[in-house]
């Protein structure tokens, strides 16, 4: 199953692409038939910003296993230049740099990689933005 | 070759990863010197990079300095010998993320160091005969060096973008003719199954590197009516920092003309990408008017020499996106063992 469910969520996961309610302005991963939030039918295509500021972190000390070369890893609430917030592990930081306000920046990085044989899911990962 | 018309470079992206490893700490392990190390340090990509994220990352600059519609590109060539899959192209992994569109020629190619270069040649050629209005050219490469061999001290990892339209007031600058000079020269190679290529020692010098560049660019000179004293600048392909540095000094060219666009010493030989950032470089700080030599090189062996001339659309594009010394210069060190753990080396069954 992993591979259509990777298929399907490529321009998030790739773009930061997604559904935005019309209505109440919620954002959505994927199209869905009405809006979570406020039942509303209109919703538009939109491409979130890819810079925003670190609003809250954690260090991932256990990780699954395979996570192994990454671990630990860091998870990292983004709110996004536009005011969405989303979830996203962070990557290439000093551990010292990380701190609530850090602006950051997306970069297209290997999520996960399904053994020797399967498939490299790729996607967006936060770091400290380069400027 | 007859020179090209009406082809110029809209935008152009240096992506390296943020990890170095120093030379000297490579020579604490195996035992080599100071005076035997070729680079002082070169890159390492993350636990999470490979030759298509990087790719990516370039070519995003390149499109963002360029300011165009993504899907106006037509045509994405990317060259590694470090492709993730054996089977499933890279080109399609790069559209997708920067969001062309699906009418769009992807091919990958692969030519050991020179593989991005020849997609820069391809490219150009579909924007000369009118079939595409943009294409990109990526080099992308994380480079593999057997534990221990010389190659480790040098094998990094690096990506290179350039998005290529047809002449207009805003481009970045125009390509005005390339050439390539190839022969069948085994000095070095990586059979399908093989993590690590294997090298002649004895071919790697006069009868691969020296020959093959110094044959592109005296054809360039004797073919296309220029003359050395054209350029300001010159880049060379660079598995070192001596090799380039060489070739400059038998060709009689200035070292002055050569500094700017080197860049082995704080990257090492990031393969398909190695001459494409230092082009990067030298664009990053070139003036309007300006001419530029490239000359690639890759193993097994050719090179591909290129002259490239700097316009006035530079001095505003370039401000779009942040230098690749902004990259070069932001940099974590990682031991040697960290380093065999990001790339890899260490077997876990």
């Amino acid at each position: 199953m992993r591979v259509p469910r990777y298929w399907r969520n490529i321009p998030f996961r790739y773009r930061l692409v997604g559904w935005r309610c019309n209505h109440c302005g919620t954002f959505h991963q994927e199209k869905p038939i009405i809006c979570k939030r406020c039942r509303h039918r209109e919703l538009y295509e939109v491409e979130l910003p890819k810079t925003g500021k670190l609003v809250a972190y954690t260090i991932v000390q256990s990780t699954p296993k395979e996570f192994n070369l990454v671990s630990p890893y860091a998870i990292g609430l983004v709110e996004l230049d536009d005011g969405t917030r989303i979830l996203a592990q962070l990557t290439d930081f000093r551990e010292d740099e990380l701190r609530e306000g850090l602006r950051v920046e997306a970069v297209f990085r290997k999520i996960r990689v399904d053994g020797e044989q399967g498939i490299i899911e790729y996607g967006y990962k936060f770091r400290p933005l380069i400027e | 070759m007859a020179r090209v018309t009406g082809v110029a470079i809209h935008g152009y992206g240096g992506y390296v990863p943020r990890y170095r490893i120093r030379a000297e700490e490579i020579g604490r392990i195996w035992n080599r010197g100071d005076p035997e190390l070729p680079v002082n340090e070169k890159t390492v990509a993350a636990p999470d990079e490979d030759a298509t994220t990087m790719a990516v990352e370039a070519a995003r600059i390149a499109v963002k300095m360029a300011g165009i519609d993504p899907r106006k590109i037509g045509a994405i060539h990317v060259g590694s010998e470090s492709k993730p899959y054996a089977v499933k192209p890279t080109g399609t992994v790069v559209s997708a993320a920067i969001g062309a569109g699906t009418s769009l020629l992807a091919a990958d190619l692969e030519f050991a160091c020179k593989a991005g270069t020849e997609a820069l040649q391809l490219i150009t050629g579909l924007v000369e005969t009118g079939r595409i209005e943009y294409g990109l050219a990526i080099g992308a490469d994380t480079a593999q060096g057997r534990p221990g061999d010389a190659l480790e001290f040098t094998a990094a990892s690096g990506a290179a973008a350039f998005l290529v339209g047809s002449m207009d007031n805003a481009a970045v600058a125009s390509i005005e003719a390339w050439c390539s000079y190839v022969t069948d020269t085994p000095d070095f190679w990586r059979r399908p199954n093989d993590r690590y290529p294997m090298h002649t020692a004895r071919f790697t010098g006069q009868p691969a590197y020296f020959r093959h560049i110094i044959g592109a660019v005296k054809s360039l000179m004797d073919n296309d009516g220029y003359s050395l004293n054209d350029f300001d600048y010159f880049v060379f392909h660079q598995p070192n920092v001596k090799f380039p540095l060489a070739v400059a000094k038998s060709l009689g060219v200035d070292e002055k003309k050569i500094a700017p666009g080197l860049v082995a010493d704080v990257l090492g030989n990031t393969y398909s990408a190695c001459s494409l950032l230092g082009l990067v470089k030298v664009l990053d700080s070139a003036l309007p008017g300006q001419a530029i030599l490239l000359a690639s090189y890759g193993s097994g062996a050719g090179s591909d020499a290129f002259v490239i001339r700097v316009l006035e659309g530079i001095s505003e594009k370039r401000e779009r996106v942040p230098k690749l010394s902004s990259l070069i210069n932001d940099k974590i060190y990682v031991d040697y063992a960290v380093y065999l753990k990001f790339r890899e080396k260490i077997s876990m069954r």
